[in-house]
C-alpha cells in the first residue's frame, strides 16, 4: 500500500521502535545483569505489578486448584445473583455459579486460544518475512504483495471470514485470529532480516565462504529475531482482545465453557441487576492485556536505552 | 503529481482485486463444504438432503471448476453483484446497502470523537508544564487499547443507561442512541491516534524551526499549534487511514453490544448462519473502504507535505 515516504509513519503507527544492533557492546558480567535487574524493575512499579499479574493469570491456566477450589460448573439455584462477598469475590451468576472460579478457569482456555494465535501469527508471519528478505528478488515483491493484501481487509473481517470457512471452536478462533495478524509480523520480520544482511558480519561469513544456511542460522536469525519477539509480545496482548471478542460474539467453546469473552457476553442479560458478572470478567481481560502490553513496551526500547 | 495519482489508482484497484481474490479462496476453498454448510444452517449436519444440496450445488455453481466458480463471481463482483443472501434470499449488495447509513452514522461520530479526544489528549499532554497532568494524560492511551470494546460498551451502558438513565441502552433512535456506540467506538481508535500524535509532536518540538518560531516571538500556544501539530500531523493521519478499516470492522462488536442496526449485524448473522455470499461481500467492502481511504490520503499528502511528490517523482524517473 504505502510506498517509501509514507512507510515510516506507518510503521510508528505499528509502535514499533527502532530496533538496536543486537549483541553491541561487551557482554556485561552475570552478577552486573541481575542488580541491572533489580535496579530497573524497582524503578518501575507498574512493570513489577504487570509481571505479577501475568504470572497469576499463567499460572491459573496451569493449576486453577490454586487460587479457587470451587467448581466453575457446579450451579446453586438457591444462591443465584449473589454480589461480590468474602465467599464469592466475583459473585454468582444467574445459575449459582462462582464467577471468580469461572473467570480462573477460563484462563486456561483464552490462554491456549491467545498462544495459539500468536504462535500461528509467528511461524506463518515470520516465515514470509524470512523469506522475503533473504531472497529478496521476485520472491520478495510476491509475498510483500500478498502481504499488503492481507494488510487491506480489516483484521476483525479476516477473522470472521475464516470463521464462517472453518467453523466454530476455540482452537479456530485461534487460528483465524492469529492468520489476521500474519502481515504486520511478516513486514517486521522482513525489515529485519533485510536490515541484517546489509551488516558487515554477514557479508564477511559469505565472503569466508559459508553456506547461504549457516548465514542464516548463525548470523541473520539470532539478530533479527529481537523485535520480531518483542512484536509477539504486543501481538498476545491484541490477541486476548480479538480472540475475547470473537468469543463474546458467540463464535468460541460452545457453552458451558467458561471463556473470557463468552463470560461477559452471558452476564450481558443481566446487565440491570448483576452488574459484576460483566464487570469483573472484563476487569481480568483488561488486566491482561493491560500487563502484557506494559512488558512489551519494557522490552521494545526501555531496557536498552537505560544508562 | 497526474503520475503519483495513476500510480496510486492503479496500485489501489490492483490491492483490491486480490484482496477480492484472497476473501474468495478462504471462504471457498477451505475444508468446510460451503453447501453443506449453508443447507445445514441451524441443524445438525449430516442429515441434509442430497437432492436438496445438489440443487444448492448447481444455484451457486459449486458444481463447476473453481477457476470458473472465480471467474464468474469476480466478473459479477466487479459489476457490483455479490449474489443473493442464502439466508434470506435478498440481493447482498441491497442488504449492505441498506444497512450501510446507520454504520456510516456510528463510524463517522466515532473517527470525529476519537480525533477530537485523541488529538485533544496528545496536544494538552505536551502543552501543559504540569508534569503531574501530563503524565497522567499520557498514561490514558495504553489503557484505551488494553480494555475490551465490547466491556466498555457494556459499562457504560450499566451507566448511563441503567443507573443515570440519559441515553439509550440500545437501538437506533436518533442522535441519543448514538452517543454511546460512538464513545465506545471511539477508546481504542481514539488512543491509538493519540499515542502517535504525542509521539510526533513530542519530536516536532525538539525541531530547529520551532526554535525558530520562538526566537521570532511567536506565542508558546502558536508555536505548539501552527509550527508543530501541523508537521506533526501527518503520522497520525496516516494511523487514522489505517484504522478506518478496524472502526467498521470494530461496528459488529459495538452494534452487537447496543443491539442496533447495521453492518455490523449483518456481518454477524451472516457469520453465525453460515452466509458465504453476504460475508464475502462485507470482506470486499471493507476492503474497499480501506483501499479508498488510504487512497484518499495518500493523495493529501502532497497537499500537506511538497516534498512527497517530488521524491516519487524522482523515484519514478531513476525507475
Amino acid at each position: 500500500m504505502s510506498q517509501s515516504l509514507v512507510d515510516d509513519p506507518a510503521e510508528a503507527a505499528l509502535g514499533l521502535a527502532r530496533p538496536v544492533e543486537a549483541g553491541s557492546g561487551p557482554e556485561p558480567g552475570r552478577r552486573m545483569d541481575v542488580r541491572r535487574g533489580l535496579r530497573f524493575a524497582v524503578r518501575r512499579p507498574g512493570l513489577l505489578l504487570s509481571v505479577v499479574v501475568l504470572v497469576l493469570v499463567v499460572l491459573a491456566s496451569f493449576w486453577p486448584g490454586l487460587f479457587t477450589s470451587q467448581d466453575p460448573l457446579k450451579s446453586v439455584p438457591s444462591q443465584n445473583f449473589r454480589g461480590p462477598s468474602g465467599s464469592h469475590w466475583f459473585g454468582t451468576d444467574e445459575l449459582g455459579r462462582d464467577v471468580f472460579s469461572r473467570v480462573v478457569h477460563g484462563a486456561q482456555l483464552s490462554l491456549k486460544a491467545t498462544l495459539i494465535a500468536v504462535l500461528v501469527a509467528f511461524v506463518v508471519g515470520g516465515l514470509l518475512g524470512l523469506v522475503a528478505g533473504f531472497v529478496g528478488r521476485w520472491v520478495d515483491d510476491v509475498l510483500m504483495r500478498f502481504v499488503d493484501v492481507l494488510l487491506s481487509i480489516p483484521a476483525l473481517f479476516m477473522s470472521l471470514a475464516l470463521v464462517t470457512a472453518l467453523g466454530y471452536g476455540t482452537v479456530k478462533v485461534a487460528v483465524a485470529v492469529g492468520i489476521a495478524s500474519v502481515a504486520a509480523f511478516a513486514r517486521v520480520a522482513r525489515a529485519e532480516v533485510l536490515r541484517v544482511r546489509q551488516a558487515v558480519f554477514v557479508e564477511a561469513s559469505r565472503a569466508s565462504g559459508a553456506r547461504w544456511y549457516s548465514v542464516l542460522g548463525r548470523h541473520v536469525l539470532p539478530n533479527a529475531a529481537g523485535p520480531v519477539i518483542v512484536l509477539a509480545t504486543l501481538d498476545f496482548g491484541s490477541s486476548i482482545l480479538a480472540v475475547s471478542a470473537l468469543s463474546f460474539l458467540g463464535y468460541g467453546a460452545p457453552p458451558p465453557a467458561p471463556e473470557w469473552g463468552t463470560l461477559i457476553s452471558d452476564g450481558r442479560n443481566y446487565l440491570a441487576n448483576a452488574w459484576w458478572l460483566t464487570a469483573l470478567p472484563g476487569l481480568a481481560i483488561a488486566a491482561t492485556v493491560l500487563a502484557t502490553n506494559r512488558i512489551a513496551r519494557a522490552l521494545d526500547g526501555e531496557w536498552s536505552r537505560q544508562p | 503529481m497526474r503520475r503519483y495519482v495513476i500510480k496510486r489508482l492503479a496500485q489501489a484497484v490492483g490491492v483490491l482485486w486480490a484482496a477480492y481474490t484472497v476473501s474468495f479462496l478462504v471462504l471457498n476453498w477451505l475444508p468446510g463444504d460451503p453447501v453443506t454448510a449453508m443447507a445445514s444452517a441451524g441443524m445438525d449436519s449430516g442429515d441434509v438432503d442430497p437432492a436438496r444440496l445438489a440443487a444448492l450445488r448447481h444455484e451457486y455453481g459449486f458444481d463447476k471448476p473453481v477457476l470458473v466458480q472465480y471467474a464468474d463471481y469476480l466478473g459479477q463482483a466487479v459489476l457490483g453483484d455479490f449474489g443473493g443472501s442464502v439466508a434470506t434470499g435478498r440481493p447482498v449488495t441491497s442488504t449492505l446497502a441498506d444497512a450501510l447509513p446507520q454504520t456510516l452514522q456510528l463510524t463517522g461520530a466515532a473517527i470525529l470523537l476519537a480525533v477530537l479526544l485523541g488529538g485533544g489528549l496528545a496536544v494538552l499532554a505536551t502543552y501543559t508544564a504540569r508534569r503531574w497532568l501530563r503524565q497522567l494524560l499520557l498514561s490514558l492511551p495504553p489503557l484505551g487499547v488494553s480494555v475490551p470494546t465490547f466491556w466498555v460498551g457494556l459499562l457504560l451502558v450499566e451507566m448511563f443507561s441503567f443507573r443515570l438513565h440519559w441515553f439509550p441502552a440500545f437501538g437506533n433512535d436518533g442522535l441519543k442512541g448514538l452517543v454511546l456506540p460512538a464513545l465506545t467506538l471511539a477508546v481504542p481508535t481514539g488512543a491509538q491516534i493519540a499515542q502517535v500524535l504525542a509521539k510526533s509532536l513530542l519530536t516536532a518540538l525538539d525541531q530547529a524551526y520551532v526554535e525558530t518560531a520562538r526566537a521570532k516571538g511567536a506565542g508558546r500556544w502558536r508555536v505548539h499549534l501552527r509550527h508543530a501539530l501541523r508537521n506533526a500531523s501527518l503520522p497520525a493521519l496516516t494511523v487514522v487511514g489505517l484504522l478506518v478499516g478496524q472502526l467498521i470492522a470494530g461496528s459488529v462488536v459495538v452494534e452487537t453490544v447496543f443491539s442496533r442496526d447495521g453492518l455490523g449485524r449483518v456481518t454477524a448473522a451472516a457469520v453465525t448462519a453460515q452466509d458465504i455470499p453476504v460475508v464475502q461481500g462485507v470482506v470486499a467492502f471493507g476492503a474497499l473502504i480501506f483501499v479508498t481511504t488510504n487512497l484518499v490520503i495518500d493523495l493529501i499528502y502532497p497537499l500537506l507535505d511538497p516534498r512527497i511528490v517530488v521524491a516519487s517523482d524522482r523515484r519514478a524517473a531513476l525507475a
